[in-house]
């Protein structure tokens, strides 16, 4: 398995790790085919127009190389930016932010994206908002994976 | 940067007097051992000598000694060949779940031929069950292989007691000794094994260049047809300058050096379970090879950790879920019963001669390091 620079320079000097004090929401996931597990915290607050962005993003991961590289990658392309946007992000600007990813390692990338959405969703259920359809099956998915992974590890 | 190279079972760094015994075959000494003048003979002679010297430090006899590739070749002539010499007898051949992938595609390639193969399980540090042996053996049996100490784990298979019922019952027993070999104790008469694996590139000799020890009348068929070379069983023109350094590399390993890296092993490993929280040791606690020492360091991945150690210059390996191309976990530490995560989190350091106490030092710093690195940004904590 090789990786590119760029994904061992996000491994090594990772952007946004650890844990996120008082954060708004939590969007954590787990992958059971390779017990992955990764958590993402973000804080949210409305910029002078009135648009909620990501005003802080932090995250924790269980899991290999490129799923530390891709968490790292993900907090940082959506720092600062509007919630709506943060939506919008697919694995395949994660893997393409991160120059490629080994063809067996491009799984990684959906964990998380995966785990920001699950975060916007929490954010957006708490906050008593309206959740589009596509998100709440993409929760519902994701939900009993995690269980899964998370029953195995504890 | 400081390296440290901790990945000897993968390969080991070449000795400077094998490399000088070497260098005169690549110079002036290039004849083809075949050819009958004066250099052709200069070149035989050094392949003659490599050959005694082997068989020496196995208890064979010289004309026992089949030159190969390396070690996959020589397991494939050793299962291959038995399977395909004595399919009159029977198309049946016992091996178990931990040996090398060699070995094991080369029983499933022979399943495709319509063969049989028993795989058998080991219990929890990777030892192979003996009684499961017995009741596997059948009439048709005509090979068992099983490894002499174990390339992930480390552990020491009993290969004696093997060698005996496998005796006892008329049928082909052959080992994978490539880790072991003038590493453990090995004697191909006392011990009565039929065929044995070596190579030169775990024990500071050159890449591309083993041997397959077979006992003389042991019924096998050769893999590679040609000009007949060692004693028909392995044709084509021999790899001089490497045979050369294999019996150099075999000459200089002696018990002192297995102890320096035992007593490697045991530093490093005394550390780690000393310093290191949630931390576990695989594979048999004592029954097990000098140079090999795999943990499991629970709420991390095994890869991340092998590569945080990259970035320190610290080379160590990982069989675990994520550094295979297919994502498959370690077959080895699957057969162990480990929990996924032990799994997971598994890495394999292996010294060889070159490696010093103050490297084992820093590497265990390095390692101590970076294990809670990366622990701080699991949300798994053990």
């Amino acid at each position: 398995m090789i990786y590119n620079k760029k994904v061992l320079e996000h491994f090594t000097n990772p952007r946004n790790a650890g844990e996120l004090k008082d954060p708004d929401a939590i969007g954590k996931v787990g992958n059971i085919v390779c017990g992955d597990v990764l958590w993402i915290y973000i804080k949210v607050k409305k910029d002078k127009d009135g648009k909620e962005i990501i005003d802080d993003i932090k995250f924790k991961t269980f899991g290999c190389v490129a799923a530390i590289a891709t968490s790292s990658i993900t907090t940082e392309l959506v720092k600062g930016k509007p919630v709506e946007e943060a939506l919008k992000i697919t694995e395949k600007d994660i893997v393409k932010a991160l120059g490629g990813l080994p063809k067996a390692k491009v799984h990684c990338s959906l964990l998380a994206v995966r785990a920001l959405r699950e975060a916007i969703y929490q954010y957006l259920k708490k906050s008593g908002r309206e959740i589009p359809e596509w998100l709440e099956k993409e929760h519902e998915r994701i939900e009993k994976q995690t269980d899964a992974v998370e029953k195995r590890l504890c | 940067m400081k390296r440290v190279y901790l990945d000897n079972a993968a390969t080991t760094p070449l000795d400077e007097a094998v490399l000088e015994a070497m260098l005169p075959f690549f110079r002036e000494k290039y004849g083809n051992a075949s050819s009958i003048h004066e250099m052709g003979r200069e070149a035989r002679e050094a392949i003659e000598k490599t050959r005694e010297i082997i068989a020496k430090r196995l208890n064979a006899e010289p004309n026992e000694i089949v030159f190969t590739s390396g070690g996959t070749e020589a397991n494939n002539l050793a299962i291959k060949g038995i399977a395909l010499a004595n399919k009159d007898k029977g198309k049946h051949i016992i091996t178990q779940v931990t040996e090398h992938a060699c070995v094991l595609n080369a029983c499933r390639w022979l399943e495709k031929l319509g063969y049989e193969v028993t795989y058998l399980p080991v219990d929890k540090y990777g030892v192979v069950k003996i009684e499961e042996l017995e009741k596997a053996i059948r009439k048709d049996t005509i090979l068992v292989s099983i490894m002499h100490a174990n390339n992930e784990i480390g552990t020491i298979q009993p290969i004696q007691e093997i060698a005996k019922i496998c005796k006892e019952n008329g049928i082909y027993f052959h080992t994978d000794a490539c880790q072991s070999f003038c590493k453990e104790p090995l004697d191909m008469k006392k011990m009565e094994i039929d065929l044995i694996t070596i190579n030169a590139h775990k024990l500071h000799g050159p890449k591309g260049v083993g041997a397959l020890v077979i006992k003389e009348g042991t019924k096998i068929t050769p893999l590679l047809h040609g000009g007949g070379h060692e004693f028909g069983l392995r044709s084509g023109t021999e790899n001089v300058p490497g045979i050369v350094g294999f019996g150099k590399a075999v000459e200089i390993m002696n018990s002192q050096v297995v102890e320096k890296i035992r007593k490697l092993r045991d530093r490093l490993t005394d550390r780690i379970l000393k310093e290191i929280e949630n931390v576990r040791l695989n594979g048999h606690p004592e029954k097990r090879l000098c140079s090999i020492a795999n943990f499991s360091f629970l709420g991390i991945e095994g890869e991340s950790l092998v590569l945080r150690l990259d970035s320190k210059g610290i080379y160590c390996s990982t069989a675990s879920a994520c550094s295979s191309k297919k994502l498959e976990p370690s077959h080895v530490l699957k057969a162990l019963n480990l929990k996924p995560e032990e799994i997971q989190g598994a890495v394999r350091f292996s010294f060889g001669k070159q490696n010093s106490v103050e490297e084992i030092d820093y590497a265990v710093d390095v390692l101590k390091e970076e294990v809670a690195n990366l622990r701080k940004i699991s949300p798994y904590q053990p």
